[in-house]
């Protein structure tokens, strides 16, 4: 009898979200899932087109790529700022966390109007190079694959930074003053010791960012300025340009599929909780 | 101590990387004073006129309005799924806990365009049997929300709840509490803070969607970043950066404020 109420509290606690996001995201997604096998046709059409249409090729080589050299940009410089956030002194841990937090907290759309802000024709770099004298025609920042990497590298370096410095936070402070006692310079210390016991912070960190960038849209849209789409525009194209439904859903089956397979091989080195800090 | 404090070299690349953090955040700030109608670095004379805007054009001041309630019914509903879940694992640990986490947290590591998609395809259909929650509607776009920031508060609430010890509940249940005290009287005044924060969080998230938003809306429900989007794709409309210069400063102020009280908690004892 007893057991028998603990169970049903038990579902009347956990039952309501996982009813939610079941019937609101689940089954949803199985209908994207039918579409992409069935329009306009059905069978496999859609997905014999996503391996042999060269601009869709182009596309997925493209963002890869994009991704790729984000990660990288992304995990040095998040590093950096990291460190000081979390080992510099009081002064500098506020201001660290402050260029941290703020832009973090602010929409992805300011941010990416901020860099077109920065980086266009009329924008600030190049018009205080003209006045200057140093160039005379505007450097092309915006509006193409450069500008594309440095606006998604700009948003996603506070979701690097917080496992990373949630990695930092862990490491004993004894083994740091072990390799100092012995001798070791603060340099040594840093790249010998230091940096090898971050490494399960930077393996999260890396595929965070690589797998949010995989499905960036946003930043790509606005600061590529249609000239270097990346997927998820792609999709976004397929549905409300040239109505193509059954492509835009494989090519979301196939990001799950791609997704799902890179989580599941990295799954140990993933904690929730480091997500947000 | 010393020995780790961060060097000439790490601090001088930090500095470089917290400047290129904030940046683009600063650049609208002479963008959004331009006299011109065009985005552009104000020559000589400053002008209000894109402030002047926000206020002229009623477009603004509506989708503010529609954005403020979509935030607040999507983290309400979000914030109130996850506290309960939140509650359901501590409180029963229940076989498969890390399954049932995982199951949640799905819309935050699918990527966002494959979630835009699907809930375009739950809109759509949604549509087709009735006219209030829907493709397109102020409840359509509150419960895609809802869906797009449950993971966040879970994750939220969940780190609350692991900071919890356990012993206060085992002690309130060898005293007879029943399951609804624990969880009113115990466990929720301990994880207040969490709720909140995941609440707010909620909100902000919702407020500045538009990944999701964009799939799900043409006409009538444009929320404040739907709108900003419309402003940027083609000709980039200044007005945009009187908005984005007024969200910034709200945003760093609440920030700096709590970052500052923060501080003050943690090091007066020293």
């Amino acid at each position: 009898m007893i057991g028998k109420s603990i169970t049903s509290r038990k579902i009347l606690l956990l039952a309501p979200l996982l009813l939610f996001l079941g019937l609101a995201y689940v089954v949803p997604f199985l209908g994207v899932v039918r579409w992409s096998f069935t329009m306009p046709e059905v069978g496999l059409g859609q997905y014999r087109a996503l391996m042999t249409d060269p601009l869709v090729q182009s596309v997925f080589i493209r963002t890869l790529r994009i991704c790729l050299i984000v990660t990288a940009a992304v995990l040095v410089t998040a590093y950096a700022i990291a460190y000081v956030w979390v080992r510099g002194s009081s002064v500098q841990r506020m201001l660290a966390e402050f260029c941290i937090l703020v832009p973090f907290w602010i929409s992805v759309l300011t941010r990416a109007f901020g860099w077109l802000a920065m980086l266009s024709n009329r924008g600030l770099i190049n018009t205080w190079l003209q006045s200057a004298g140093i160039i005379s025609e505007p450097l092309a920042l915006a509006r193409n694959e450069l500008g594309v990497i440095i606006g998604m590298t700009h948003f996603l370096i506070p979701f690097a930074v917080f496992p990373i410095a949630s990695a930092m936070r862990s490491i004993d402070e004894r083994v740091l003053l072990a390799a100092r006692g012995m001798g070791a310079s603060r340099t040594r210390i840093f790249w010998t010791v230091f940096v090898p016991l971050t490494y399960g912070g930077l393996i999260g960190a890396g595929l965070i960012v690589f797998v949010f960038a995989l499905g960036f849209f946003v930043t790509p849209a606005i600061l590529g300025g249609g000239r270097s789409v990346m997927v998820a525009e792609l999709v976004y194209l397929r549905i409300f340009q040239s109505p193509d439904w059954g492509l835009g859903a494989a090519i979301s089956v196939v990001l799950v599929l791609f997704i799902g397979a890179l989580l599941a091989l990295m799954r140990r080195f993933i904690k929730p909780a480091h997500l947000i800090g | 101590m010393s020995s780790s404090r961060p060097g000439p070299v790490i601090l001088i690349v930090a500095t470089a990387v917290a400047l290129f953090l904030l940046m683009p955040l600063i650049a609208v700030i002479p963008v959004s004073f331009t006299p011109a109608r065009f985005l552009s670095m104000p020559s000589g004379t400053l002008s209000l006129r894109h402030y002047q805007a926000l206020i002229d054009n009623p477009a603004w001041g509506q989708s503010i309005l529609l954005s403020l309630r979509i935030g607040i019914l999507s983290s309400a509903i979000a914030t109130a799924l996850a506290t309960m879940f939140g509650l359901g694992i501590w409180m029963f640990q229940p076989r498969f806990s890390a399954l049932l986490i995982g199951f949640v947290l799905l819309p935050l590591v699918v990527p966002p365009v494959v979630s835009a998609m699907t809930l375009y395809f739950l809109m759509t259909t949604l549509s087709s049997f009735n006219s209030w929650i829907g493709y397109d509607t102020w409840l359509g776009v509150a419960l895609a929300h809802a869906v797009m920031i449950t993971p966040f508060a879970v994750v939220l609430i969940l780190v609350a709840l692991y900071q919890v010890d356990r012993r206060i509940d085992l002690a309130a249940r060898g005293l007879g509490a029943n399951l609804a005290t624990r969880a009113f009287r115990i466990i929720i005044p301990n994880i207040k803070f969490g709720i909140a924060t995941a609440a707010l969080l909620s909100f902000v998230l919702s407020w500045e969607e538009i990944g999701v938003t964009l799939f799900i809306t043409s006409v009538n429900a444009i929320t404040l970043p739907r709108l900003m989007w419309m402003g940027l794709r083609d000709n980039i409309d200044p007005a945009i950066a009187a908005i984005s210069v007024l969200l910034i400063v709200i945003t760093a102020v609440i920030l700096a404020f709590r970052i500052f009280i923060d501080r003050r908690r943690t090091t007066d004892p020293l």
